[in-house]
């Protein structure tokens, strides 16, 4: 047992009890501050698997950026508890099933059909490759130039597209 | 250690953000188990990444990340604009095509 496995295993723990958390809290705000937890151990999830510049991006863009979004749209419409009412009977039961059919599918495809296929190679561990901020910087501005620009123009079309949503229409 | 156990966790994560989908009325709380199911797809993304020893998934998560945030943008925009006309943000609510 290394100390990347240990790792691996307390931070799983806490990522699916943040997930759960953000599942079952009442209060979005708390929904939000657990998905914060979430995101940060995905982030050294990101480092453990070799890619620092991923989980640097993971901490400032998604628990920096996005998460503080959410918790100011929270706050501004003040809908933090919300309250549960019923209107679909056996909603909740039918969920918790079609999730669970869901996991099984998805360690069904996983575990044999993709070891069957070879698709996972059986136990075999990661390359011990570490990818820097500079080769992912070349791969981004050679090979995928074009998605980056285009990229740049769907931010653009949401940015103008969030101040038009938002705009007061009686003016 | 096996990569079978980023699958394992990245399946976890991603049905916890569907059931979060099915369960939860709240159309902020909703929104957030898209993200969770977003970032567990992110996390398979760089598992196989580093499993082929190759860069492009790590790319492709990059780009993920971006779509995300302007899917935010929008999608909290989309928001206050029900809540304004609605004064609601339960999704039970949103029954009719017209206001």
């Amino acid at each position: 047992m290394t100390s990347d496995f240990l790792l691996f295993l307390v931070l799983a723990v806490v990522a699916v009890a943040s997930a759960l958390s953000m599942l079952l809290s009442r209060n979005a705000v708390y929904s939000a501050l657990f998905l914060v937890i979430n995101f940060a151990t995905i982030a050294v999830f990101f480092l453990l698997l070799g890619s620092p510049f991923l989980a640097m991006v993971q901490v400032t863009v998604y628990a920096g950026a996005i998460m503080v979004l959410f918790l100011f749209i929270i706050m501004i419409l003040g809908t933090e508890q919300l309250r549960q009412d019923e209107t679909l009977p056996w909603q909740r039961p039918i969920a918790i099933f079609l999730g669970v059919v869901l996991l099984v599918e998805t360690g069904f495809i996983i575990y044999s059909l993709g070891f069957q296929q070879g698709i996972l190679p059986d136990f075999r561990s990661f390359a011990s490759g570490y990818a820097s901020p500079a080769d992912i910087g070349i791969l981004l501005f050679n090979e995928y130039l074009l998605p980056f620009e285009i990229t740049s123009v769907l931010l653009l079309v949401a940015i103008i597209g969030a101040i038009v949503l938002t705009k007061d229409q009686k003016s | 250690m096996p990569v079978s156990y980023y699958f394992a966790l990245s399946a976890i994560l991603f049905t916890i953000g569907a059931l979060g989908v099915l369960i939860r009325r709240n159309a902020i709380v909703i929104f957030m188990s898209i993200e969770l199911m977003l970032n567990a797809a992110n996390l398979s993304f760089v598992a196989f990444s580093q499993l082929h020893d190759t860069l492009r998934g790590q790319v492709l998560v990059f780009f993920v990340i971006t779509v995300a945030a302007a899917e935010v943008a929008v999608g909290l925009a989309l928001i206050v604009t029900i809540f304004k006309t609605k004064q609601s943000i339960n999704v039970d609510v949103l029954n009719e095509l017209k206001q």
